[in-house]
């Protein structure tokens, strides 16, 4: 990947240079897939969602006026068609599960019944093996559709939380309970997956 | 009112920290609801380890890849690039000989 900063790979997009557009390709293309499929019911839409999305990418680049980050306005245009092309296709309704553990995590009055076991120190080094990625992947995708949404985008892809509520037209209070069940949920995922390596 | 009063003077249970903590790392907590869940935050390792748990998963979060661009997708979206600029540079010559053609027909008014 090369250096240009995105003043210019903008410029260069607007006089047409084909470098330009595989290096915002190459930057952007398999994060724009992973988004697309929290929203659509599979892998192919997923790939035509975001096709679609750089081809508006194209057409709108004259107009981008750099109010935002030119990443903030490819995803915001991703996100547009993703919902537009997910409310058309047919999916199993599915029920929110609430933060995905038990319900039985407090007493009645409201202490801990099973505490969190201590992560050690070395935890991110754990973390970072090749398969707890894949665990987190898959624990990403079985959430529920909308804590899938707001966790990839704010946490996975790392935008702000005022875009993401812009984009799925939720408030910030909705998008703050989404997000506590998604990371609920996963952090539960990585205590069971550090949990089993350690036996 | 007392009893409101002092129900709000009382430590958290663990259970209310814990659902407090998003809106916490989110910085949507008033200064006084803060003020109380970092109280009971320091007096509860438990709680306390479950905070510095969701700040490491969502770093983790932060780090996981995207699966690689097949070559095939890349060679794909090359050619849609191609075509729309060849689509483009066609409009550009037509909206050039529109405008020639007006500029002829103003001439000759």
């Amino acid at each position: 990947m090369s250096d240009r900063d995105e003043g210019e790979l903008i410029e260069a997009l607007r006089a047409g240079d084909e470098q330009a557009f595989v290096e915002l390709v190459d930057r952007y293309h398999a994060s724009m897939v992973r988004v697309a499929s929290s929203f659509v019911p599979s892998r192919a839409v997923a790939e035509e969602v975001v096709q679609d999305t750089w081809l508006g990418v194209l057409r709108g680049i004259d107009r981008f006026e750099g109010r935002s980050s030119l990443k903030t306005w490819i995803f915001r245009i991703l996100v547009n068609r993703a919902r537009t092309t997910g409310a058309r296709e047919p999916r199993s309704v599915e029920l929110d599960t609430g933060d995905g553990s038990r319900s039985d995590r407090f007493t009645p009055e409201g202490a801990w019944r099973e505490p969190p076991v201590a992560w050690s120190d070395d935890v991110e080094d754990r973390l970072a093996a090749p398969e707890i990625a894949a665990s987190i992947r898959a624990a990403v995708e079985q959430l529920p559709e909308s804590q899938r949404q707001v966790v990839t985008l704010r946490d996975i892809e790392g935008l702000s939380s005022s875009d993401v509520c812009g984009m799925l037209g939720i408030t910030e209070g909705n998008q703050r309970v989404l997000l506590h069940r998604a990371r609920a949920r996963i952090r539960a995922v990585l205590a069971d997956d550090l949990g089993k390596r350690e036996k | 009112m007392v009893r409101l009063l002092s129900a709000w003077r009382r430590d958290l249970v663990c259970r209310d920290a814990v659902a407090l903590m998003t809106d916490y790392l989110e910085g949507s907590l008033t200064g006084r609801q803060r003020a109380r869940l970092e109280r009971h935050l320091a007096g509860c390792d438990r709680c306390g380890e479950y905070l510095r748990q969701i700040r490491v998963t969502i770093d983790v979060l932060g780090r996981v890849e995207p699966e690689d661009l097949e070559p095939e997708a890349r060679d794909e979206l090359v050619e849609l690039f191609q075509r729309y600029q060849a689509e483009a540079e066609l409009e550009a010559e037509a909206d050039a000989a529109a405008e020639a053609h007006v500029d002829d027909t103003d001439g000759n008014t």
